[in-house]
């Protein structure tokens, strides 16, 4: 019995020592889920560009590690982190609690609410639920904005959920969906709503709230052990941070504010 | 020529991942095909109840859920088995279930069963007569397979596997769905970000018109082959 | 069996997957599925009898027409011609102004209109074979008693087609319900949509996957044994006396 322990607790200790022996290797791959216009998208020849793209390769370089990009859907995208796909997610990944349940975060690098968008000349009252009864929104599956309306509104509002946020877009613009409800960045460069000729406009407030939903930013997700990997990003996120570089970068995508203060995390 | 908006090299590539998915799921299909028809045939109780459940539970369930299933849950099962293996036997291997695997594997394994149905009905159809009459001139039971049975039975076959490749070769659209860049979702791509859906999607759907008639070139042309001798051509029915 | 059933009690009582609520989801998706495929195998099958007549009409500017319908779509996957109606119909210029767009708005037309025109193409090609297949003898019976072609049709050919084509049909609605699981790439929420929504919710490929699997199990076996059914009764006179 005593020796049948022993070999457990012997394979237990092994399992993990191994796991790190066996992501040792200074290749990272990081997943990301394509298209999130601006964050990432393809160009027609196929070379992919966008915020996280540029953010990704500043941290990899300034932690000298050799990463390469995998791109995954977005409802697959944890689990193949925790089977070893790849070895980090940079994917505009909210950190929600249910998500921090399976992986580690990094500290958060942006962070944006969410908005309502319809078409500009329809009238739709957001806070009053009883008038939203059968109109139709289009989220991305399995993301926050997706917890949010099933949460909120899945009573009265007809929910349909799309692969990627594109499709989504794609489907407001042809008159299929009532309503879109999407992450800020992402709704300014599809729908251009803040344009005066723009024929999408905003409703409502933009949404932060719950944390519970929302959480407190985009970070990085790693594997729960791949503790000292996360420590590099972490000290990389603060280093572009605090060199200025972050703010460059985000200057060429946005002309709005989406840094955290991220020092103090 | 049509203007693709600088997506058609990458269509062409896509046709190519298109073409080495469908070869490499026949490969397969083939193989498991062929293993199922003898378990079958097999005297073995069990392995004829296995290769019953394997058809029947395969051909029960749509492609597309096997699809997802094993290119979400693929994965972890098959860590459990390679992390098992580490602990037990020192061997580290990881084997990465990418949406290519996922494709080739699930579409293998679906017209495995299918295969395994037609070979099955034409080892059947061979004449017993003629497997006797090689034994009687002392023929080893390979030398009879390479030489007897096979011939005659891939005769038989011919008609329901080239149906069943027609179908394969339909059913690699899925891959997309899953997200390996086949023609298929280079198309789905290109039309959703320049909205032109029949200008992406009418070439696509002409390279599987064509992959599929020169399909039916090829197999008719395998048919006479293995027709010498018979007479007319059987007729393209099933 | 005592202890399966514990089991089993136990799996429902202590998982946070399978609540009331995402049970719901499948039940909501079975329901679509179910719609979406029996409405395109009818309408499919009510195109697909004239259309395997006009298949084997002497006159070529009837059959060449309807040869090109079931090749091209026959010969193409499913899945690109819901794209070209999906994301075709919404260019169309100003459908959106006009009534037909109450209708096209929503994504179950679209794939029923996709649906119904490929089972059709399917069925045209099994109808069109089954009249091929008749008897000479019946239809120079038919002649003899002096029938017109129209009668012949309605009496003697159609009749004995439609039996002969019930095993190859029996396929036909298999590979359709089949073929159904990809409406939910077009955000239908039919049974494979409810799969992948609650995967994407909870990460648990197995459970969400494998439990719709048996579900389409179970409505395969359901359709299998309808066509025995119905063989065994339609076809009586057709099996070897001996047999």
């Amino acid at each position: 019995m005593k020796k049948l322990l022993a070999l457990t607790l012997l394979g237990m200790v092994m399992t993990t020592a191994t796991a790190q022996a066996r992501d040792g290797d200074d290749e990272i791959r990081l997943a990301i889920d394509v298209p999130y216009e601006p964050f990432v998208y393809r160009t027609p020849s196929g070379e992919l560009k966008g915020f996280e793209i540029d953010l990704g390769n500043e941290l990899c370089e300034r932690a000298n590690l050799d990463c390469t990009w995998v791109e995954q859907s977005w409802s697959g995208i944890i689990p193949g982190l925790l089977s070893r796909k790849y070895d980090a997610i940079l994917s505009s990944m909210a950190i929600t609690p249910a998500r921090a349940n399976q992986v580690l975060f990094s500290i958060p690098y942006y962070n944006t609410p969410s908005v309502w968008i319809t078409r500009r000349g329809r009238d739709i009252d957001i806070s009053d639920k009883a008038s939203l009864e059968g109109l139709s929104v289009g989220v991305q599956r399995g993301t926050i904005r997706d917890s949010y309306v099933t949460q909120m509104y899945g009573d009265v509002l007809d929910i349909r959920r799309y692969s990627s946020s594109q499709d989504v877009a794609n489907d407001l613009i042809a008159g299929r969906l009532d309503l879109s409800f999407e992450d800020y960045p992402v709704a300014v460069d599809t729908f251009h709503f803040r344009e005066p000729d723009s024929k999408f406009k905003q409703v409502g407030e933009s949404i932060k709230t719950p944390t519970s939903i929302f959480g407190k930013g985009a970070a990085m997700a790693f594997r729960q052990r791949d503790k000292a990997l996360a420590e590099k990003f972490n000290q990389a996120i603060r280093d572009v941070y605090a060199n200025g570089t972050y703010d460059k970068l985000m200057k060429q995508y946005f002309d709005y504010d989406i840094s955290l203060p991220v020092g103090k995390q | 020529m049509i203007d693709l908006k600088g997506y058609g090299p990458r269509l062409l590539e896509g046709a190519l991942v298109t073409v080495e998915v469908a070869v490499l799921s026949l490969l397969l299909a083939l193989i498991l095909g062929l293993l199922t028809a003898s378990a079958k045939l097999s005297r073995h109780v069990l392995l004829h109840r296995l290769a019953t459940l394997y058809t029947t539970l395969i051909r029960g369930v749509p492609d597309l859920v096997l699809m997802l299933l094993l290119f979400f849950g693929g994965q972890i099962g098959v860590n459990m088995i390679t992390d098992w293996l580490y602990y037990q036997f020192d061997v580290d291997i990881f084997i990465s279930i990418n949406e290519f695997v996922a494709g080739v594997v699930t579409i293998g394994f679906i017209f495995g069963a299918y295969m395994g149905e037609t070979f099955r009905g034409a080892f059947l159809a061979v004449d017993s007569g003629q497997l006797e009459a090689g034994r009687a001139y002392g023929m080893s039971s390979r030398l009879i397979f390479r030489r007897i049975q096979f011939p005659q039975m891939m005769r038989h076959a011919l008609p329901g596997l080239g149906n069943n490749w027609m179908v394969l070769l339909k059913t690699t659209a899925l891959v997309s769905v899953i997200g390996l860049s086949d023609m298929v979702r280079i198309a789905a791509e290109a039309t959703k970000a320049t909205h032109e859906p029949f200008l992406f999607m009418v070439p696509v759907a002409l390279i599987y018109l064509l992959i599929a008639s020169v399909s039916e070139w090829g197999v008719a042309r395998l048919q006479k082959r293995y027709n010498v001798g018979f007479g007319e051509a059987d007729e393209w029915n099933n | 069996m005592e202890q399966l059933n514990a089991w089993f009690v136990e799996l429902l009582s202590n998982n946070d997957i399978f609540t009331a609520n995402t049970l719901g989801y499948y039940l909501d998706g079975l329901g679509n599925t179910v719609r979406l495929v029996f409405l395109s195998l009818i309408i499919g099958l009510v195109l697909a009898v004239p259309l395997a007549i006009a298949r084997g009409s002497r006159r070529k500017w009837i059959k060449w027409p309807v040869f090109f319908y079931t090749y091209v779509f026959r010969g193409t996957p499913l899945l690109i011609q819901l794209y070209m109606i999906y994301y075709g119909v919404v260019f169309i210029e100003g459908i959106q102004d006009t009534f037909l767009w109450v209708i096209l708005q929503g994504a179950f037309y679209p794939a029923l209109i996709a649906f119904t025109l490929n089972t059709a193409a399917y069925t045209t090609e099994i109808f069109h074979g089954a009249i091929k297949a008749t008897p000479r003898g019946e239809i120079e019976a038919a002649r003899a008693y002096g029938m017109s072609r129209a009668l012949m049709m309605r009496r003697i050919i159609m009749p004995s087609a439609f039996r002969r084509a019930l095993p190859a049909y029996g396929n036909e609605v298999i590979f359709m319900l089949h073929a159904s699981a990809i409406a939910s790439v077009v955000t239908i929420m039919d049974l494979t949509g409810a799969a992948r929504f609650v995967y994407a919710r909870f990460y648990a490929p197995f459970d969400a996957f494998l439990f719709v699997a048996a579900i389409y199990l179970c409505l395969t076996f359901a359709i299998l044994y309808l066509f025995r059914h119905l063989e065994k009764k339609l076809l009586a006179h057709l099996k070897p006396i001996n047999g």
